[in-house]
């Protein structure tokens, strides 16, 4: 989706002001909206690619409003309801009004050590791939509503593939429950000049990760 | 607009005497997931001490410094990050596909993510406040230089600037150029030059001697 999220490109932000001590987490909270996130999405009942999605469909105001940790608060309370984990009705109230549904259970620390450590690789077994190093492609002028990692700044843009990564999930459907749909994912490479225009340096270059459902030949 | 301010005094940082409005909101879900059996408390200590601190930039000065010592870990590191990280220990959520970019006087690769954050974390930890920011993710693709310059980076015209955008889920770590004066140093204090800036792309590795 055209989302608030999407961000390169932009200007007016301003500096970017590192801060001098930079503390893993500014506040309590911040700790504490971190672990239950992590914590929920350890029950299985989303992937990383619907979690984004929940965190992008933010009304754009709101998301440039807000910090990173209160995005992903926003996503979680949306799918701990969407996803039938928490009532409506009690997240209205913030109150524990029936037990978590049958075969739901909190993950215990060891498990959740073992988690962390296995990870979630979106690598999938390899498949006849569409594209190959070196071959100019263009990636598609597409304003899905659904999600997309496709960013809007290379959309109808000529680049090159520069990687063939191997096989790996293809969120836009995967975030929709649409299935994983595994397919090649590339390191395509933009010249700054075909994505900014003749002010841009020559031989910079932007490379971005896009997968065979985004491009075209050219 | 007299009634467009907020009821109560918001305490964005939460570590006044009164709780921000978000503060109570996390404090009430979280209860609320507990009382539900949906989150383990002992598991919410476990993972924000895990990332609080045990994993960070530290891990990955590592990966660089034995780089920067064994060509033949180098060359491995730069055809498959992911195993070569992994034998130092290295593994994990948001670090599951690795790649490597590596920094030379011809080229300097530079890492950002502009439609969320992602990070690599089991060699990075988790990302500063201002790589999740705005002005980082709306800049680093249209103004890298500006964005180096901002860091104290000036890079010559000579030197070709490469950006990553981390849109897919391959996680990348940039191997800084090994810094003038370090030569015969061993891989511990070489990784103590490594600064986690310069493995994101936005610095250099420090020089032997200058204040970090």
């Amino acid at each position: 989706m055209n989302g608030g999220h999407d961000l390169g490109g932009m200007h007016g932000f301003g500096p970017i002001a590192p801060e001098a001590d930079e503390p893993v987490f500014h506040a309590e909270w911040e700790r504490h909206a971190f672990g239950i996130t992590l914590a929920a999405g350890a029950l299985g009942k989303w992937n990383i690619d619907t979690s984004r999605f929940a965190r992008e469909e933010m009304n754009p105001a709101d998301y440039l409003g807000t910090t990173y940790y209160e995005h992903w608060l926003h996503g979680l309370e949306t799918l701990l309801v969407e996803k039938g984990l928490v009532g409506a009705d009690e997240m209205e109230q913030l109150k524990a009004l029936r037990p978590a549904p049958a075969g739901i259970a909190a993950v215990p620390p060891e498990r959740m050590a073992e988690v962390i450590r296995r990870g979630g690789s979106a690598k999938r077994a390899d498949a006849p791939a569409r594209f190959t190093a070196g071959q100019r492609v263009v990636a598609r002028n597409i304003h899905p509503t659904g999600h997309t990692r496709i960013p809007r700044y290379v959309r109808g843009r000529n680049g090159t593939i520069a990687i063939d990564h191997g096989v790996f999930v293809f969120p836009d459907t995967n975030a929709h429950d649409r299935g994983e749909a595994p397919q090649h994912c590339y390191s395509v490479r933009f010249t700054a000049r075909e994505l900014w225009g003749p002010d841009a340096p020559e031989g910079d270059c932007v490379h971005v990760d896009l997968w065979d459902n985004h491009l075209s030949p050219v | 607009m007299p009634h467009d301010h907020h009821d109560h005094q918001h305490d964005d940082h939460g570590e006044g005497s009164e709780l921000s409005d978000v503060a109570l909101r996390v404090k009430a879900l979280e209860s609320l997931l507990v009382e539900k059996g949906l989150v383990d408390p002992a598991s919410l200590d476990y993972l924000v001490d895990l990332y609080e601190t045990k994993i960070g930039p530290r891990n990955g000065a590592r990966v660089v410094a034995r780089a920067w010592t064994d060509p033949s870990y180098k060359a491995w590191l730069l055809k498959d990050a992911t195993a070569a990280i992994a034998s130092l220990g290295f593994v994990g959520r948001q670090g599951e596909d690795m790649v490597v970019l590596e920094n030379t006087a011809e080229v300097h690769n530079l890492v950002v993510c502009t439609l969320c954050s992602c990070y690599p974390w089991p060699v990075l930890g988790l990302p500063p406040v201002w790589y999740k920011a705005a002005p980082y993710r709306a800049r680093a693709v249209i103004d890298p230089r500006g964005v180096l310059r901002e860091f104290g980076v000036e890079l010559p015209h000579t030197t070709t600037v490469k950006v990553w955008d981390s849109t897919a889920e391959l996680r990348y770590l940039v191997l800084p150029m090994r810094p003038e004066g370090s030569e015969g140093m061993d891989e511990e204090t070489l990784a103590g030059l490594v600064t986690r800036d310069s493995m994101i792309g936005v610095g250099l590795a420090s020089r032997p001697g200058a204040p970090t």
